[in-house]
């Protein structure tokens, strides 16, 4: 389902209320996700992340303005289902969109409902388990999987429809510190290798600032935008949104108050030893 | 109040095929008013633990004492401990069921049979330790509120029963950074200021780190470390082995280390590697 387009998902001036609403849960939204690109999306509970993320796989119609994912404009009752196999999404409770009981007949689910025939099913299975690192657990059923792991299923299930843009919303929220591992690494994985585009709805700032782009929204706009470090480097900016920074960095801000010469920019662990080193090193 | 646990196991579905020692051997002792964090792998025993501490599960052999009373004795009074420890669960707001926010918090005392209005001055006051204002939402739907708030409802409920010891199995979980920020705020508060016990099931190191005075490890079903945050983060290559992270500040001053410079062992706080960062710095502006 290749589009030769380089435009994977495009929103244009886009606006969504709820029914009975009295204002845009997203309002006035422009963004655009190229293929291979990792988008994070940004924001306290009730800014309108989530909502962003249903309208990008028709889940929700624009109130006003136009999404196009793969050029498909989702206000377009007919094209629903081709594109939801373009754009395929991945919640976040792994207890809720699991629906068979055995792995391998979840991830077939959609297939067969689009009616791929039998033999091509198989290769598409095969293929999606692998991919992430799956393939031992087939034949097992889904409850007895760890929640990284049947979150990997449930990504699976959206890869065996060869998706263009994978989007999860939340989906680590859920899992402890090496589910979400697991879930982050796969991803990523899918998106360098396959080229396959992503967008992750996410608390952690951790997962936010592997993105290639980041945008932080607050009361259904989007309120900053840029690269991770472009992003978060804005310390007090970001905590009036309502969101942490990575702790270092906060250390590198601390550092920086208290009259040290240390670059604002610093994300990692790793960054900052090398700018203690530079730090010490200076004659 | 302490709480004793005495070689404490305890099996799921024993004789089964899924048959899983869950908890083997456990000794500890929570003294009164201690801040204890409990992190562990999923599956390391944390929550089966959690859930001994108010007779919700019955040692399969062992014993705990809470306050003299023992869990494992069949004729204890599971009620009269239920009232001294209080357990808030993961994801508590799935539990909130009464039309109004006062209702569900009143839940508790009023099956207890107090008074009227002993429980009216409960739910008040568990409001004001939730920080949520009484005459603006008491007569809300809970339904109608945001995520953390219905959280914070879910533990006023329990701490409406005024229980001396407070158990959290992830409070925070899946909350918004401010969301988390206003729950440890409210258990530190509850620490320090009204001095109950805290045992805090946490996946956060970072959180254990800045609030817990006592860390439990735990590792297929038994107690791995037990101590001072100071003690319990030093072994980083410990916890990794057994699938934990330690907190940032640890992984910094660790790497420091290795690039030679002089870091204390058993920095593991934020504010501690800072001073030693600035210690760093100051010197090489000295050389200059």
């Amino acid at each position: 389902m290749a589009s030769n387009d380089v435009n994977r998902i495009v929103a244009s001036h886009l606006s969504y209320a709820y029914p009975e609403a009295d204002r845009n849960a997203v309002e006035d939204v422009s963004v655009r996700v190229k293929k291979g690109e990792f988008l994070a999306i940004l924001g306290h509970n009730g800014s309108g992340k989530s909502t962003l993320a249903k309208l990008f796989n028709a889940l929700y119609v624009p109130s006003a303005g136009t999404v196009w994912v793969c050029g498909l404009d989702t206000k377009d009752d007919a094209l629903v289902f081709d594109i939801r196999q373009h754009a395929g999404m991945v919640f976040q409770n792994p207890d809720n969109q699991i629906v068979a009981t055995v792995v391998e007949e979840d991830v077939a689910f959609g297939l067969e409902n689009n009616g791929v025939e039998p033999a091509q099913i198989r290769l598409r299975i095969d293929e999606a388990l692998a991919a992430v690192n799956m393939s031992d657990f087939a034949l097992k059923a889904p409850h007895l999987l760890s929640g990284g792991q049947k979150q990997r299923v449930a990504i699976a299930g959206v890869l065996a429809m060869k998706p263009d843009v994978i989007i999860l919303d939340e989906s680590t929220a859920m899992l402890d510190p090496s589910g979400r591992q697991e879930v982050m690494n796969t991803v990523h994985r899918l998106n360098r290798e396959e080229g396959i585009s992503v967008v992750i709805i996410t608390h952690y700032m951790g997962e936010a600032a592997t993105a290639d782009y980041v945008i932080v929204m607050d009361d259904g706009r989007v309120a900053m935008s840029g690269t991770p470090r472009e992003v978060f480097t804005q310390v007090a900016k970001v905590r009036a949104l309502g969101l942490d920074v990575p702790p270092m960095t906060d250390l590198a801000d601390m550092l920086r108050a208290d009259g040290i010469g240390i670059r604002a920019d610093v994300l990692t662990v790793d960054e900052m030893v090398e700018e203690v080193c530079r730090l010490s090193s200076r004659s | 109040m302490s709480i004793v646990i005495e070689k404490l196991n305890y099996v799921y579905m024993a004789g089964g095929p899924y048959e899983t020692h869950a908890l083997r051997d456990v000794n500890l002792t929570i003294e009164d008013g201690e801040f204890v964090g409990l992190i562990g792998h999923t599956g390391s025993g944390k929550s089966t633990l959690v859930q001994h501490l108010n007779g919700l599960l019955m040692p399969t052999s062992g014993r705990i004492l809470v306050d003299g009373m023992d869990l494992a004795d069949k004729d204890t009074d599971r009620r009269a401990v239920r009232q001294r420890v209080g357990l808030v669960f993961q994801y508590p707001e799935n539990q909130l069921f009464e039309e109004t926010v006062e209702k569900d918090i009143a839940f508790g005392p009023k099956n207890l049979g107090l008074g009227e209005e002993e429980i009216a001055r409960r739910v008040r006051d568990a409001m004001r330790r939730v920080a949520l204002d009484y005459d603006t939402l008491h007569e809300r739907s809970v339904f109608e509120l945001s995520g953390g708030q219905m959280r914070r409802v879910a533990i006023a409920g329990v701490l409406a029963m005024e229980p001396q010891v407070l158990v959290l199995d992830e409070p925070c979980a899946g909350l918004d950074p401010r969301g988390r920020e206003e729950i440890l705020s409210l258990i530190r508060g509850l620490h320090s200021e009204c001095g109950t016990t805290i045992v805090m099931v946490s996946h956060s190191m970072d959180d254990v780190a800045s609030l817990a005075e006592r860390v439990i490890v735990m590792n297929k079903g038994g107690v791995f470390m037990d101590g001072a945050p100071r003690e319990v983060f030093s072994r980083g290559e410990e916890l990794r082995a057994i699938g934990l992270d330690v907190p940032q500040a640890v992984q910094l001053a660790q790497k420091l280390r290795d690039r030679g410079f002089d870091v204390p062992q058993g920095v593991y706080r934020i504010e501690e590697i800072k001073a030693v960062i600035e210690g760093i710095a100051g010197k090489g502006e000295k050389h200059a």
